[in-house]
């Protein structure tokens, strides 16, 4: 059970990461991750709405007829989105004004409508908190990848404003240099780096791969 | 699976619609009192900039009042004012107004004058303004409004509260003019109400604070 354990989460984190390889969530993933601490924010609010999401439906699963799904789905991701974003603002309110209107957007971030009904639509509770696990963390450090990469190189920068999500006075965090290479902070920054996350992905996919391995799977739609 | 009749998948949306709805007021009772001190301490936070330098021993959120429209301060909602006093005597008013003419919508201004009819602080709560052009009111992105500080209507005369390119005595921004005109005519108003209304801003509170030397009957 342990290897099909491990298999799972090399699957989330890696082989079928859902920012890297599903291409799902895009939005957010490129709207925020400017600093790493915005990443690491938006990251954990996705991963326990993933997780919520996916018990919640794998719990109602025998009585959604599956003509009204959709709907169903809608209603459980959009409280549980509000509900976050009610924690947010009573525990993280800097971090709710940083990352603005990209928590109540979590509602529309397919990665979780997808997981819902590719996985906990079909599969047992437990399994299905485990695959949102998996999957928000595998997302989750994709945002935090990129977070500390553009924040790095753009401003010079790490951990900047942890105080965010820890308290306390501001912090600046460690400061590499003063200043960098504004593009990496501004909008086209986020796509440069996500395509180097994914480039560099598939190279090093292509560089483990033996004779006997299939191509590594790329961005693919949700058609079974 | 057999076709389900209609009204069996209405009733399941609905049990799931009430548990959701469940959820969120649960969650809302949990952090309502936590969000409103939040909100409390940051508008305490952002006010500061205004109250630079000011003696004043008062609670500035608890004393804030509306000015309803129609007022001659800017903005088309009510207008917001947090009076600043040492003891019983005013030092300041802090105006939350709204300078409607910016390139992009309304911005929301905190503008801070002391008794003497000076500027103690402007600073941009709230815009849209176009990113490395107008947005350079906001004191992340350049000092401009900080330019106002010290200023009255003496100095310079109503006349000179423009920008230099319409004959005024205050810098502009590279490339935008909508913006700094528009922030410059809110203060200029505001700074005129000031003058003209001390008995409507610093007007006591509806409900004055009970006189604790009094015992209960």
């Amino acid at each position: 059970m342990s290897s099909g354990l491990v298999e799972k989460f090399k699957s989330g984190l890696w082989k079928d990461n859902p920012g890297l390889v599903q291409l799902l969530g895009l939005c957010p993933l490129l709207a925020v991750t400017a600093t790493f601490v915005n990443g690491l924010g938006l990251g954990l609010a996705t991963l326990l709405v993933l997780m919520a999401s996916n018990a919640l439906v794998s719990a109602t699963r025998r009585w959604i007829q599956p003509e009204i799904r959709v709907p169903i789905y809608v209603l459980i991701i959009a409280s549980l989105v509000t509900c976050i974003e009610l924690v947010f603002k009573a525990w993280f309110p800097d971090l709710d004004r940083s990352l603005g209107i990209f928590i109540p957007l979590i509602v529309t971030n397919c990665a979780i409508v997808a997981r819902a009904e590719v996985f906990a639509s079909r599969n047992p509770v437990g399994p299905s908190i485990l695959d949102g696990l998996v999957m928000g963390s595998g997302f989750a450090l994709l945002l935090m990848a990129i977070g500390a990469f553009r924040e790095l190189f753009g401003q010079g920068t790490l951990f900047s404003r942890m105080d965010m999500l820890l308290g306390g006075e501001p912090m600046r965090g460690i400061v590499i240099a003063d200043g960098g290479w504004l593009l990496l902070v501004l909008p086209p920054g986020a796509f440069f780096s996500l395509a180097l996350a994914i480039a560099a992905k598939n190279a090093i996919d292509r560089r483990r791969k033996d004779a006997n391995t299939p191509i590594p799977r790329r961005a693919r739609t949700l058609n079974r | 699976m057999a076709e389900q009749p209609i009204w069996k998948s209405g009733v399941t949306l609905a049990i799931i619609a009430a548990f959701c709805t469940a959820l969120v007021a649960l969650t809302w009772q949990l952090t309502a009192e936590r969000i409103e001190i939040n909100k409390t301490a940051w508008l305490e936070r952002s006010l500061q900039p205004a109250l630079a330098g000011l003696f004043f021993d008062s609670s500035v959120t608890e004393s804030m009042i509306r000015i309803p429209q129609p007022h001659e301060l800017p903005g088309t909602e009510d207008a917001i004012v947090y009076r600043v006093y040492a003891g019983d005597e005013p030092v300041a008013a802090l105006f939350v107004v709204s300078a409607r003419d910016g390139y992009a919508g309304p911005i929301r201004l905190l503008i801070g004058i002391a008794m003497d009819g000076t500027v103690t602080g402007v600073r941009v709560l709230e815009h849209r303004e176009t990113p490395g052009l107008g947005d350079r009111v906001d004191t992340t992105k350049s000092d401009w409004v900080l330019q106002f500080d010290g200023h009255s209507l003496r100095d310079p005369e109503l006349a000179g509260w423009a920008i230099r390119s319409d004959g005024g005595k205050f810098d502009q921004l590279t490339g935008a003019s909508i913006t700094p005109r528009a922030v410059i005519k809110a203060i200029r108003e505001t700074l005129v109400y000031f003058d003209a209304n001390p008995d409507i801003i610093f007007a006591p509170l509806p409900q004055p604070v009970a006189d604790d030397t009094e015992e209960p009957e």
